[in-house]
């Protein structure tokens, strides 16, 4: 396996401004992996290539000119395809959209070729997002490279197994309830959703618009506080958007400390439900932490029981209104039945066609939701549960600078274990869920693997609104202990991908 | 509170536009049973005196100058559309017998 595509974005990315390697070089490298493994893996929906090399190209020159360039210019990146691009195709892992391309660049993309960084392409995902697997994509699932009949997680599954498979240094995720950590968790790489509204939803198509927020996906803390570095930020684009500045994040990152910090338990995300490999690394990072200097603490949230159940209302109660844009008018399929159809016949054969079984569910328990009569008593109240998670928040933040639980119950389910039973598929965002609703900022980062089976488990940090730097300073020092404990990072014992060309 | 049967699914089906074969509303019916009554306790916990949010993080109206920014062309609007004419989208006919 090429040496370069083995690197951090941060040491790749001194390699190129020291032009000890090109960026060329380093594109055609993750190029080349894709080539050789995506195959097994199906992380890609479209691969970028001729763009990417063009960029790459352009990189190399203007180094050689001298020019001075964003210190991640050269280095490759992929992004989930829920997030539109010029030039390639968008598809939201959608019959819908296939073949549709976006005539504008979506905010974070805009932001990506400022600093020059060469596209790869574009990562699977879910159906617009609504999956804890990949499974629900129209266009396969993503596979694990820790082991290819296991699910990479979701609804990123294809940017976390990109990442952890070493086709890309680095990845665009969004997460509305756990979709860049709980991906993140199963691989063994690093993803965070930051505060809402810390980072431009221009562009990211809309699930969930108050829960959704796009996000960094790395295989180290300090390259997602890189990439956070370059998406966060005000965008006019987004009314929603903070005008904070997106604050210091790989200073945090570079110098992690956590000696006096009071680090809080969550009492309800951990016990029944959890898989003892996954508690046991849990306790063992706490130990970690505990050792360093850290003070840990327990906090209780005891409205984050009802967390789950207020998300599954509030979530497809937006997007069965957000997804109502795809009538077979403007954009996308449309599929006209026999006969003189009238529009109304022509968009439910289009809906019909267009959307997966797991869309469907969403758009009608949304409509379901929101119907007269039934309003108050879900979405309204849905929305009540929304302000008792905060307060159960802000009473922990009192406690405790930084919260910290696992980031999922389980490691990596197999493949069509829970296609059948969507309740169960739901309960793997329980513990990612709170941060959404609370618009707070999270990080996942591995912490070992299970003793029953071997595969990554992942532990979350949770900071309070607009202090992402927070989860950079201790998940680089939880980092660093980790990594000094195994001898070097968890994905060097990650198995050879099967069937690799 | 009501629980959710196959005439609801139908009826939602029809209000989301999406046609629905008489096995998928059998289908459909029984997983948001069990789903709807995994979360109607939701409605049950909090009172009268607990605000609602809706916005994760509190922000006032957002304002902008009125002036014209970025647009789409014509051309770059219609793009992606399944089908046109004369600059604008071709719609099927939007009433029966017409």
């Amino acid at each position: 396996m090429s040496e370069i595509i083995r690197l951090s974005a941060a040491a790749l990315a001194q390699k190129l401004q020291s032009r000890e390697v090109s960026a060329v070089d380093a594109t055609q490298a993750h190029l080349d992996r894709i080539a050789a493994v995506d195959g097994s893996i199906n992380a890609f929906l479209h691969v970028n290539t001729q763009e990417a090399l063009l960029v790459a190209a352009e990189v190399d020159k203007a180094r050689a000119d001298g020019d001075t360039l964003h210190p991640l210019a050269g280095v490759p990146i992929a992004v989930k395809d829920l997030i539109v691009t010029k030039g390639q195709p968008t598809t939201a892992g959608s019959k819908i959209l296939e073949g549709w391309h976006s005539p504008y660049d979506a905010t974070v993309i805009r932001r990506l070729r400022e600093a020059r960084m060469p596209i790869l392409g574009k990562t699977n995902l879910d159906e617009f997002a609504m999956g804890s697997s990949t499974e629900h994509s129209a266009y396969g699932p993503t596979r694990n490279p820790w082991d290819l009949d296991r699910i990479p997680g979701g609804s990123g599954g294809g940017s976390a197994a990109a990442v952890a498979a070493f086709e890309a240094p680095l990845a665009l995720g969004t997460d509305t309830g756990g979709s860049i950590r709980q991906p993140g968790a199963v691989t063994g790489t690093v993803g965070v959703k930051p505060t809402y509204g810390g980072v431009s939803r221009y562009g990211a198509i809309a699930m969930a618009s108050s829960l959704d927020q796009i996000g960094p996906v790395s295989r180290t803390v300090l390259d997602s506080a890189l990439l956070h570095e370059v998406i966060g930020g005000h965008d006019p684009h987004d009314s929603t958007s903070l005008t904070d500045p997106v604050g210091a994040l790989v200073e945090a990152a570079r110098r992690g400390e956590v000696k006096g910090l009071r680090v809080g338990v969550i009492k309800e995300l951990s016990g029944e439900g959890y898989q003892t490999g996954v508690l046991n690394r849990f306790a063992e990072s706490l130990d970690l932490l505990r050792s360093a200097g850290a003070e840990i603490v327990e906090v209780s949230c005891p409205n984050f029981k009802y967390a789950l159940g207020a998300y599954y209302l509030i979530m497809p109660s937006e997007a069965s209104s957000n997804l109502a844009k795809y009538d077979g008018v403007r954009f996308g399929l449309r599929v006209v039945p026999e006969g003189a159809p009238t529009i109304e016949r022509v968009m439910g054969a289009t809906r019909a066609a267009g959307f997966g079984d797991e869309v469907k569910r969403r758009i009608i328990l949304g409509t379901y939701a929101l119907s007269a009569g039934y309003y108050d008593a879900y979405y309204g109240s849905a929305q009540k549960v929304r302000t008792l998670i905060q307060r159960d928040f802000n009473a922990a933040f009192t406690q405790a600078d930084v919260l910290i639980s696992p980031t999922a119950p389980t490691t990596a389910f197999r493949l069509g274990e829970k296609l059948d039973d969507p309740l169960a598929m739901y309960l793997n965002d329980v513990a990612t869920i709170p941060a959404n609703m609370a618009g707070i900022p999270g990080l996942s980062l591995p912490n070992g693997l299970a003793d029953e089976d071997n595969l990554p488990v992942g532990i979350q940090l949770l900071a309070p609104a607009r202090q992402d730097a927070r989860l950079y300073r201790v998940g680089a020092v939880l980092e660093s202990l980790l990594e000094d404990k195994w001898g070097g990072p968890l994905l060097a014992q990650a198995p050879e991908i099967a069937g690799v060309k | 509170m009501a629980e959710i049967n196959r005439e609801d699914v139908a009826h939602l089906a029809r209000l989301a536009h999406i046609d629905m074969s008489s096995e998928e509303l059998d289908r459909m019916a029984g997983e948001l049973a069990v789903i709807v009554d995994s979360i109607k306790s939701v409605s049950e916990v909090a009172g009268d005196d607990v605000p609602a949010t809706s916005h994760p993080i509190p922000l006032s109206n957002v304002y902008r100058d009125d002036v014209v920014g970025e647009t789409l062309s014509n051309e770059e609007a219609l793009a992606g559309a399944p089908d046109n004419a004369d600059g604008r989208f071709r719609v099927p006919a939007i009433l029966d017998g017409e």
